[in-house]
């Protein structure tokens, strides 16, 4: 098979899939921890379509955002983790639906 | 080459994503996201982003997972009870999720019908050295600003554990 390539918008759309999976894992999930993972399956979504747009317009500028989201997500990643053991050292629960003090 | 590349580790990403979503085990979901985030950096280095592919596997693989894995094995966290999610989560959700990914495609395919293929080493611009040229020049100031954002991010992780164990 010779390099035949496949379409800019099949990375898109893959793109949008994992997009959608995540924001079903988010919806539908009720673990604190599995809900932040799917916050990041988003994010690392949305770099893929970052990189993809980057070289469509064959510059640079998608790989430099993408790698700005890397490190909003580390930085995201640590302190959503603390607070998540804060939560499970004070609650003793990581079920979302049992953390409802805001709530009334 | 390329096309089949490209649906081996879509393939992958895509089946790893569902495994995130569907696992009620944590850790379960962890290393599917772990096998997201692998072939997704296969993705980048077809996209020609080396730099960007390098750091996903060093920063997301390496530090952030290691992070979320180490979390739940600290709290041993076991299997998700099964409630009930909320009403509208239930029956909206799952449309609401079809009509989100349909309008996506729509726009995508619409607008970029005829954006050409991807072909591998097309796009040469992403090795570390373009990508540390315009961190450094053109987006300075962002860059700087992000090593600020970093730093406040350690402090409140500490000030949040540190309280930790002080009780």
């Amino acid at each position: 098979m010779t390099a035949a390539g496949v379409p800019l918008s099949w990375y898109l759309i893959l793109s949008a899939v994992l997009f959608a999976l995540g924001v079903a894992g988010f919806l539908f999930r009720r673990n604190i921890i599995t809900m932040f993972m799917s916050i990041e399956l988003m994010l690392n979504a949305v770099n893929l379509s970052f990189v993809a747009f980057s070289y469509h317009l064959n510059q640079v500028d998608g790989n430099i955002l993408a790698f700005f989201v890397m490190v909003v997500a580390a930085a995201e990643a640590a302190v959503g983790l603390a607070i998540i053991l804060t939560v499970f050292k004070n609650r003793a629960t990581l079920q979302i639906d049992e953390v409802e003090s805001m709530k009334n | 080459m390329d096309g089949i590349l490209f649906l081996i580790f879509a393939a992958a990403a895509v089946l790893c994503g569902l495994n995130v979503v569907m696992q009620r085990q944590p850790i379960a979901s962890a290393l599917s996201l772990i096998g997201v985030m692998g072939s997704l950096a296969a993705l980048y280095l077809l996209l020609g982003a080396q730099f960007i592919a390098a750091a996903q596997v060093i920063v997301y693989a390496g530090a952030i997972m290691v992070l979320f894995v180490i979390v739940i094995m600290l709290l041993n966290a076991g299997a998700e009870k099964r409630t009930g999610v909320s009403l509208m989560a239930r029956y909206l959700g799952l449309p609401a999720l079809a009509g989100l990914l349909g309008a996506l495609s729509y726009v995508i395919f619409r607008a970029f019908a005829d954006s050409g293929v991807v072909r591998f080493g097309r796009f040469s611009a992403g090795a570390a050295r373009d990508v540390g040229q315009a961190l450094f020049t053109k987006y300075l100031l962002p860059f700087e600003i992000t090593s600020l954002l970093v730093l406040i991010a350690i402090a409140g992780a500490v000030v949040l554990a540190y309280k930790e164990f002080e009780r």
